[in-house]
């Protein structure tokens, strides 16, 4: 056995701990159906989509849930005769 | 009037049908009348668990359907003479639960039992919403690792929507149960501890269940752990964890925490 690696093994049962309680807190609030950043992923994606043919591809949507503060990217590549293609 | 009690988790193999075996027999070892209600149709185990697996003729799904009467359905436990069980169906699905012939049967078993203990299958769906439906105290049987206290928390939200209790607007009772809890690994830091998980479910704590192989022995056997080896370390844990339900404030002791100068010494990480 790597006694070396045995030893500096740092603990894992912190991160299980946080990364739960992280995820909870989300999932506590989507149960009731009003999880903000969900809703606005779905908001703008439809907006977007009255404008132009979404192209799956060329968007992507990231969406990192933290303790106090979430991030919601989203990050569409517009070709440029898009407009002209929806209307 | 009997207490119905869910014994739930949401995810599978934490420990539900050991401890609706286990908890059963200890309330029945005290005297009290009992009936272990196996939910889990298509896949039934807890009859498995309390060594009744030959003597099963009737089950729940035939009592709902009509097709046997609910004295014919039960089978009386070898050993304890006030502990029952209801197996559920191994050859029907779970569509043959309907939500009225769960509430009879409940109902009718309410009257001649102290407790009814309903064992919950895995999973969020009807089998597992009907087991809670009537209940009037929860069991949430968790494993200190990330995926069960997730499934968990789920139940608890389904525990306080879904039933007939929160439905009336009252408050459901619900005790956590620590199952498969190894103090060696936990104070390691590689398990998470009863505070976390405490923490993270704030629901009340009924008992913590050390790991061990006694409850592998006793699931061999045919037998609940309590009555397999009443002194062994998961027996006492779930004797005392009965004398909570019963209403006797007690406090839990936390497997590892009294260990002596040799327990210390090997348990910890050298470093």
């Amino acid at each position: 056995m790597n006694l070396r690696r045995f030893f500096s093994r740092s603990q894992s049962a912190p991160a299980a701990r946080e990364r739960l309680q992280v995820l909870l807190a989300h999932e506590r609030a989507s149960a009731g159906g009003s999880d903000l950043v969900t809703k606005l992923r779905d908001e703008i994606l439809r907006v977007i989509s009255k404008h132009m043919q979404i192209d799956d591809d060329k968007v992507t949507v990231r969406m990192e849930r933290g303790p106090q503060v979430s991030t919601l990217a989203v990050d569409v590549e517009i070709p440029f005769d898009a407009g002209k293609k929806a209307a | 009037m009997g207490k119905v009690i869910v014994v739930t988790s949401g995810k599978g193999g934490v420990g539900k049908t050991t401890s609706s075996a286990a908890l059963g027999a200890a309330l029945a070892q005290n005297g009290e009348k009992v009936v272990v209600v196996d939910f889990d149709v298509g896949l039934r185990n807890l009859d498995l668990v309390m060594g009744a697996e030959r003597r099963v003729v009737y089950d729940l799904v035939n009592v709902i359907q009509g097709e046997a009467k609910l004295t014919q359905a039960l089978i009386r436990d070898k050993r304890l003479e006030s502990l029952y069980l209801l197996p559920a169906s191994q050859t029907r699905d779970k569509d043959n639960l309907t939500s009225d012939g769960v509430e009879k049967v409940i109902a009718a078993l309410k009257k001649s039992f102290d407790w009814v203990i309903c064992d919950s299958p895995a999973g969020i769906e009807r089998g597992a919403t009907l087991a809670m439906r009537h209940a009037d105290v929860a069991i949430v049987v968790t494993n200190p690792e990330v995926s069960s206290v997730r499934d968990s928390d789920r139940i608890i939200g389904l525990l306080d929507s879904k039933t007939v209790k929160a439905e009336n607007g009252e408050r459901m009772e619900k005790h956590l149960l620590l199952t498969r809890y190894d103090p060696v690994r936990a104070e390691r830091g590689d398990m998470l501890k009863v505070d976390d998980v405490l923490e993270i479910l704030s629901i009340p704590l009924l008992g913590i269940i050390p790991e061990s192989m006694d409850v592998l022995r006793a699931s061999n056997l045919g037998s609940p752990v309590t009555l397999a080896d009443g002194r062994s370390a998961p027996a006492v844990a779930y004797f005392d964890a009965v004398r909570r339900l019963r209403g006797e404030t007690l406090p839990v002791a936390v497997p590892g925490e009294k260990r002596g100068f040799f327990g210390k010494f090997f348990g910890r990480k050298a470093a």
